[in-house]
């Protein structure tokens, strides 16, 4: 980057050199400046549609949107102060008028309770109870997908999952309608969902900062009884990184993970079905042998059934050779798991007949 | 895959995807794909159907299905005749571009496009596009794979971008999305009967003693078999005994009635499995393994991209690390291997395999790492890995051309069978449904079988959208249900290959590619009737 390329700013007093056009928002989170906010989505821009991430800068009358105003050379911003704080507060109140506060009963039954950002920012500001009265709101929600849905009554208007639809996903099948304070969310998941070209990848709902837009697998449980653990997806090559929540020794949910790969994105099987096979009722959880008087199979001891296979395979082999046995390994199994079974093949059966379902 | 999918999706000025339909078999290279293309990527789409990235695309060749080679030869016969090729490229870089330049000679663009049953002037466009690119990438699947002549397919692209100097920087190279999330590590990890891990070679005599060695036991200089060679084999009584680690040919493999007697012809069939699968019942031993989520260890995605995979639950304790089962297998017949943990094989095998050399368990979980991996070749602890290959030099120093000529599919439409059929993915579901199946709202979204064709094949037939049909190729026969549109032309026909209730692998062709021997699933001959 050359210097004709960089503005220098403070904000709390802290110089901080940023490329032309960034927000004060992401120059700020470089220089480890925190700035409350609903709207804003990762790296890009917000809307300026929460006006939570208000921030004063000298010189100018009106406090600006931290999230798409960009810095400009020689800005002294400020990102807190009594008049900053007033602000957002105030945003945080009418946000709240027209959240839906009466169809959660004040969050208690809301699935993203204990998980949602409208929450943590109205305790971190201060906003412990509305400051107007809660109009009681009873929009119908849109849950014919599989495993989406959408309350519009909790909906903040942040456009997020719009963000993550159609810059994100790219999949284009999830729009505002309407402008200004009628904005409303048209999420694709009315009766004629498997109409809409919407390819259930959930990245909206991963986007979502309220319990509008969510998977129904929040059902299951509440944030706080599950535990993360960073995996890779088991379905195709491209290796999406994502956590597996698990609940009581069961996997409930995935969570998706910024991954070199997969830069935060999942698909429908990566979210939603890697995980409900690994406790399916019709796991294999014992050894079976085959009675061939019967043709029906019959739970082994693991010593038995070992014994049996050591057997049979050293049998074949001293009586035809190695070139009689073969062994096939799994590509959708580990690392680990191919070389030993390939370290077998060759060590224990004497044969180079080994292969993986990469052909097939 | 040469680059990765950061560079290929952001550095790209062109993606020729060949053979390939990321939105649903690789759905996170699609979404990315969609974003490359959004912000300005010219894609050209190469594959008989309309895909959703076709309505994308600056061009579609909506080609014949099988004729991929006669297609690259036709992009290099214009290439070199516009004088598009990157001369210093192949001066300093290559061998054999004479050989290649005479035998693309004879592919005039009125030729290929008879072949191909495509308009001249799209392949001439396309050309012109993919070479006069900056960067180009090609992407490919198993569009181009899955073909009796697959080899021959992924050579010429190959040739095809030697020839445009499009490899060893970013946003180009030969990419090829493998299928499943751990085919390459499979592949790398040596489970292929012609080579040790790390595609050290079993015929080179220095190879084997160093295996020997530190195994401690004699390697067999006889090239095995590979998989669809071991099912002809099994079905002569060459071979008697298979043990099977979870995969399941009597869903997956071509010929399915052919799989079948091969494998009931055997011995002793043993299956480690999670489920009691088609091919589970065959057995005479099923040992119930692990799945991914209760095991340590690593996938290699496409991007040769080493990742970890962390237990997150306890297994049922009636079931068993898959480790510790070949571990049990190899000490009660004779083999001594002592029971190491997943991080420990991970050692031993880098130790004796220079690309994933720099690697551990230890290394992938440092924070630095985490949610990236290394890309093999890694040969150092200190060693960064590799995003993009062939930087500077090839493997084998220089990149020698290696010119195909097109030869029809095994098996061509004929009176009989006079429709085409290919087969593929969908995005809910993937393979057998081993695992997606077992996810209700998949089934909702698609769980039944079904046959994409052409209307004019279906009026043809009195077939309307959502008819009962049978369908029927020289291998049997299996119900469906018609979905009728213009995604294929007319003459072809597509079905997803995952769904028990009629499955496309009854009817598909077991004719293999003469060299890697993988089965032609994308070119069958049938007929389609109302059932």
């Amino acid at each position: 980057m050359s210097n004709e390329n960089l503005v220098h700013v403070t904000i709390d007093g802290c110089e901080v050199c940023a490329p032309a056009g960034e927000t004060i928002l992401h120059a700020a989170l470089r220089a480890n400046i925190q700035i409350p906010r609903l709207c804003a989505l990762g790296n890009d821009a917000g809307v300026g549609m929460c006006r939570v991430c208000v921030v004063e800068v000298k010189g100018q009358d009106a406090l600006v949107t931290a999230c798409n105003t960009p810095v400009a050379e020689g800005m002294e911003i400020s990102t807190h102060g009594e008049r900053v704080e007033a602000s957002r507060r105030m945003s945080l109140s009418l946000i709240l008028a027209e959240h839906g506060l009466n169809s959660t009963n004040y969050c208690f039954s809301c699935r993203k309770n204990g998980d949602c950002q409208l929450q943590a920012v109205c305790n971190a500001l201060g906003v412990t109870e509305p400051a107007y009265p809660i109009p009681a709101q009873d929009k119908p929600h849109r849950d014919s997908n599989p495993f989406l849905e959408f309350d519009p009554n909790l909906c903040i208007r942040c456009q997020r999952c719009v963000v993550a639809c159609n810059e994100r996903a790219c999949n284009h099948t999830l729009h505002t309608a309407k402008r200004g304070a009628r904005l409303t969310i048209e999420a694709p998941f009315g009766p004629d969902w498997d109409t809409t070209g919407c390819e259930s990848c959930g990245c909206c709902a991963a986007a979502c900062p309220t319990g509008a837009l969510i998977e129904k697998r929040r059902a299951t449980y509440r944030s706080w009884e599950v535990e993360p653990t960073l995996t890779t997806c088991p379905h195709c090559g491209v290796g999406c990184q994502l956590e597996l929540l698990v609940k009581d020794n069961r996997v409930v949910d995935t969570r998706a993970y910024h991954g070199a790969s997969n830069k935060g994105l999942l698909c429908v099987k990566g979210r939603s079905a890697s995980f409900d096979f690994v406790r399916s009722g019709d796991r294999l959880t014992t050894p079976l042998i085959k009675n061939h008087d019967t043709g029906e199979f019959e739970p082994a001891s693991w010593d038995d059934a070992l014994d049996l296979v050591a057997r049979r395979f050293t049998e074949l082999r001293e009586e035809y050779g190695g070139e009689a046995l073969a062994a096939f390994a799994c590509s959708r199994s580990t690392d680990e798991d191919i070389y030993m079974l390939e370290k077998m093949a060759r060590t224990a059966f004497h044969t180079n007949n080994v292969d993986n379902c990469a052909r097939v | 895959m040469t680059n990765t999918i950061e560079d290929i999706t952001t550095a790209a000025d062109v993606i020729m995807l060949i053979g390939s339909n990321p939105e649903e078999a690789h759905p996170v290279m699609g979404m990315q794909m969609r974003q490359a293309v959004e912000h300005g990527t010219k894609l050209i789409v190469v594959d008989p159907r309309d895909i959703g990235l076709s309505a994308q695309a600056d061009i579609h060749l909506k080609l014949k299905p099988g004729t991929n080679v006669a297609f690259a030869n036709g992009m290099m016969h214009v290439i070199i005749e516009r004088g598009l090729m990157d001369r210093d490229f192949i001066a300093t870089r290559t061998e054999g571009y004479d050989d290649l330049a005479k035998l693309v000679a004879d592919y005039t663009p009125e030729r290929v496009a008879k072949i191909c049953n495509i308009d001249e002037r799209d392949l001439v466009a396309a050309a012109e596009l993919y070479a006069r690119a900056g960067a180009a990438a090609i992407v490919y699947c198993l569009g181009v794979a899955e073909h009796s002549t697959g080899t021959d397919g992924v050579k010429s692209l190959s040739n095809l971008a030697m020839l445009t100097g499009n490899y060893g920087k970013p946003g180009c190279g030969v990419n090829p999305l493998r299928g499943q999330n751990n085919v390459q590590g499979a592949c790398d990890m040596g489970a292929q009967p012609n080579t040790l891990p790390g595609y050290q070679k079993l015929s080179d005599p220095a190879v084997r003693a160093k295996f020997s060695e530190a195994w401690m036991a004699p390697i067999s200089e006889h090239e095995g078999l590979k998989s669809t060679e071991v099912m002809n084999a099994a079905a002569k009584g060459e071979v008697k005994g298979l043990f099977i680690f979870g995969e399941d040919p009597m869903r997956t493999d071509p010929d399915i009635g052919h799989v079948a007697h091969a494998l009931s012809t055997l011995d002793f069939l043993v299956v480690d499995e999670l489920f009691l699968t088609e091919t589970a019942k065959m057995a005479d031993v099923v040992l119930p393994g692990r799945a991914y989520a209760e095991k340590e260890g690593v996938f290699t995605n496409t991007e040769r991209r080493v990742q970890r995979v962390r237990k997150a639950v306890e297994a049922n304790p009636g079931t068993r690390d898959d480790i510790w089962i070949f571990t049990e297998i190899m000490r009660r017949m004779g083999y001594d291997q002592p029971h190491l943990t997943s991080a420990q094989v991970m050692d031993e095998m880098a130790s004796l395999t220079p690309s994933y050399a720099g690697m551990s368990h230890a290394r992938l979980d440092t924070e630095e790492l985490r949610g990236r991996g290394l890309q093999w070749p890694c040969p150092a602890p200190d060693h960064p890995g590799t995003p993009i290959l062939h930087v500077g030099k090839f493997s084998r120093g220089t990149g020698l051309f290696a010119p195909a000529a097109y030869r029809p599919s095994a098996e061509l439409p004929d009176g009989e069978f006079p429709l085409v059929m290919m087969t593929g993915r969908v995005l809910a579901q993937y393979n057998a449904c081993a695992m997606t199946g077992r996810t209700e709202g998949c089934n909702e979204i698609v769980g039944e079988s079904f046959i994409e064709m052409n209307v004019a094949d279906a009026a043809a037939r009195g077939i309307a959208d959502g008819d009962a049909v049978l369908v029927t190729s020289r291998r049997g026969q299996i119900r469906s249900r018609a979905h009728v549109s213009q995604k294929t032309n007319a003459g072809e026909t597509w079905m997803p290959f995952h769904f028990q209730d009629g499955n496309a692998n009854v009817l598909t062709s077991d004719a293999l590619d003469p060299t890697c021997k993988v089965p032609e699933y994308k070119v069958c001959a049938i007929e389609v009737a109302k059932a």
